[in-house]
Order: C-alpha cells, then structure tokens, then sequence
C-alpha cells in the first residue's frame, strides 16, 4: 500500500560565508532541535531512518540539511572556476548559519564523520549555542592512509570509485538494502565533492588543539563510534574521548562508519539511551 | 580455495553485469603464494596459482596469510573485512596499474568477498 512518510522537505535561502546559497533541508518531528550532519561526500537522506522514527520525533524536531555542494542543495553560483574543499572555518560557519536562518534554539548538532569531527569543534568554539553534540564516527584527526586522488580523475568513475571506497566501511553484517542504499547516495555525489570534504577530513581539520578545553557541564559530549569502522576507528574515539573530561563514548558492536544509514535498527538501539539523556539536560 | 572462484563468479549473474567492463589479469598474493586470475569482460576465465618466477598481471593485491585468512572468515573480524581496511592495517599492499583497479574495484571487492566462509 502506498504511504506518505511523514518528512517534510523545504529549500532554503541564506548566505554562507557572505555568499548566496540554496539549501536543500528535510525535517520532521517537533522539540528539541536534532540537527542531523551527513558525512562526506553524501547527503542528508543518511537519516531518513531518524526521520521517520515516530519515538524520536515525538520529542524531537529532527532536521537534515545537505551541506552546498550535496544531494539537492547547489554550489554556490560560480562553483564552475572553483575547486570544492571544506575547512573546519567554513564547515562551523555554516552550521550556524543553518541554525540561525532556521531560528533554532539550543539545537543538538548530531554529525557523522565529518560531522562527528566538527560538533567537537563547535562543543570548543561555541558551548552557549549547543544544548550538547553527538559525534558518530567521532575523532580528533584521522590520518590519511590512501591517496585521494582516486576520487576525482578523468579516468576512474568517481560515484564507483567512491562506493567502492565506501563499501568496506559499511560493517559487514548490515542489511544489504541499507547497505546499498548508503553506497547509492555516495554514487550520486557531484565530481570531486567527497574529495573535497575530505580536505577537511584528512588535511585540514584536527581539532585536537584545544579539546581539553571542551566545557562538557556547559555543553555535554556524547560520542558514539562502529566498531568496524577503519577510517574513524574505535581507539581513534578513544584517544579523543580521553581528552575531553566528562565525553561519554560507547563503541557499538557490529556497525561501520555509517550507523544511521547502514544499519538503523541495530543504530536506534545505542542512539535511544543517548537521547533519552539529551532529554534530561 | 582460489580455485573455487571460477565457478562461484561466472554464476553470479549481478556480478558479472557489474563487471562487464572488466577485463584484466590480477595476481592475488597470499603470503608467499600466488594466483593469477584473469577476467574478461565480468567473467573469470583462467584462474591458476603463480608458479614462474616472472608474472605477467595488470595488478597485485597482495596480503599476509593472515590478512586473507581473516578476511575470508564468514564474518571477518575488524580490520580486516575490506582491502582498505588491511592496507590501514599494513596487511595488504596494491600495486601494478592502480587507475585500472580502482576503476573496477567494487567489482574486485564484491568478487575477492565470494570466498567469505568457503576457505
């Protein structure tokens, strides 16, 4: 029978970085701001699952953008002469800029990869936005282990070569629809997008200067991290965890480096306890 | 074993779509033994251990004994149950025409995981 899920997607219109932009954003639920980061090189249907999570939106207002560049949102006008790359600057200026143009009060930042890497940043810069960040796939710095290079050249199908890349970080045990929806999106990516969010990834963004400085009782830290993951990998959390007094850092069996996207039921398990915390706050 | 990939891929007739364009010849190093195995267009089409000492091959997977015993397991454990995974973990190296590779790897991907729980 057909049904009509229960999303909701809007474009919005603000500047970044004193730029025009044309975002594309999906929401669904009322409460608590749950500002949903994909990862890079994807978009925001990583949390369609969350979205449709009739326990979650009843107390949340869960909201996924995708980042310019992503899924339906465009590159800013003249992207054509640029070369794509995100920096820690760029990617915190942005999501507040989203939480403002949305009017969001207090929202939790709630990112994935990337996004788990800048709510660490934005739990540093700007504690008095945030109720708290949750981090999936939350490290400091992951060192780069293969070339880039792969993901944009003429002769290598990017959206293959990014699936492939992307295959082995989905945890072997999840469901092959969720598997394969979660490589689709990275198929979809525009040339040279996934390779530019990991400028941010792998060159760009350690966030490790200043993480002890992280305030956890003005702006709580929960981390949450696949153990099958082998770019964030589990003592990549752990040696960031430990930096930050008060983190509260759970490894979850089974999953890789897309929870909310490869496995979501396995995922609700390990998110519900976290946000019943968030809740509390 | 290795030998057993012919039989398992040219069967599989979403893998073969998938490779349709692939066609090479790629050594598979266990430890200290290799495979040649060569494919043409999706469809592996000789398959036999390396037994010269000169191999003619477009690319190399190589990786310890360990490192492919462990991803061949049903359910490998972390670490190694992808080939970046073992390149992280300094198990497995590439080498040869890597564009080519890349170019096919999920398709490689897909193939080398066939032998997961049969070896």
């Amino acid at each position: 029978m057909a049904q009509i899920e229960p999303i909701t997607g809007r474009y919005l219109r603000l500047e970044i970085h004193g730029r025009p932009h044309r975002l594309y954003f999906e929401e669904a639920g009322q409460g608590i701001p749950l500002l949903c980061l994909h990862t890079a090189g994807s978009d925001g249907r990583q949390y369609r699952a969350l979205l449709n999570d009739a326990n979650i939106t009843a107390n949340f207002r869960v909201i996924a953008f995708d980042m310019p560049w992503h899924g339906k949102s465009s590159p800013p006008e003249g992207f054509q002469d640029e070369e794509y790359q995100l920096t820690t600057d760029r990617y915190v200026e942005m999501i507040l800029a989203v939480s403002d143009a949305l009017e969001l009060d207090q929202p939790v930042p709630i990112g994935c990869s990337i996004g788990g890497r800048v709510v660490l940043e934005l739990a540093k810069r700007r504690p008095d936005r945030f109720r708290c960040v949750i981090g999936l796939q939350s490290s400091a710095f992951v060192q780069r282990y293969f070339p880039l290079d792969g993901l944009h050249k003429p002769n290598v199908h990017g959206g293959e070569f990014c699936a492939a890349y992307c295959w082995g970080l989905v945890g072997p045990g999840a469901p092959v629809e969720h598997r394969w929806e979660t490589l689709w999106h990275y198929m979809q990516g525009g040339p040279g997008v996934f390779k530019g969010d990991l400028h941010f990834y792998s060159l760009d963004g350690d966030v490790s200067e200043g993480l002890r400085e992280i305030d956890t009782a003005a702006c709580p830290v929960f981390m949450l991290t696949g153990e099958y993951d082998h770019s964030c990998t589990p003592q990549a959390s752990r040696d960031t965890a430990v930096m930050i007094e008060g983190a509260e850092l759970t490894i979850m069996d089974g999953l890789g480096h897309f929870p909310m996207s490869e496995d979501p039921e396995r995922f609700r398990d390990y998110l519900l306890p976290v946000l019943d915390k968030v809740r509390a706050l | 074993m290795i030998d057993a990939l012919p039989e398992l891929i040219n069967a599989n007739a979403g893998l073969v779509r998938r490779g349709r364009w692939a066609s090479f010849t790629m050594l598979l190093g266990i430890g200290e033994t290799s495979w040649l195995v060569t494919i043409d267009q999706g469809r592996i089409i000789d398959c036999r251990p390396e037994d010269l000492c000169v191999s003619t091959c477009d690319f190399a997977i190589l990786g310890t004994e360990d490192a492919w015993q462990k991803f061949w397991q049903a359910m490998p454990p972390p670490m190694h149950h992808d080939l970046h995974a073992l390149i992280r973990a300094g198990k497995m190296r590439l080498e040869g025409d890597i564009d080519l590779l890349l170019g096919n790897m999920l398709y490689v991907k897909i193939l080398l995981e066939q032998l997961r729980g049969r070896i």
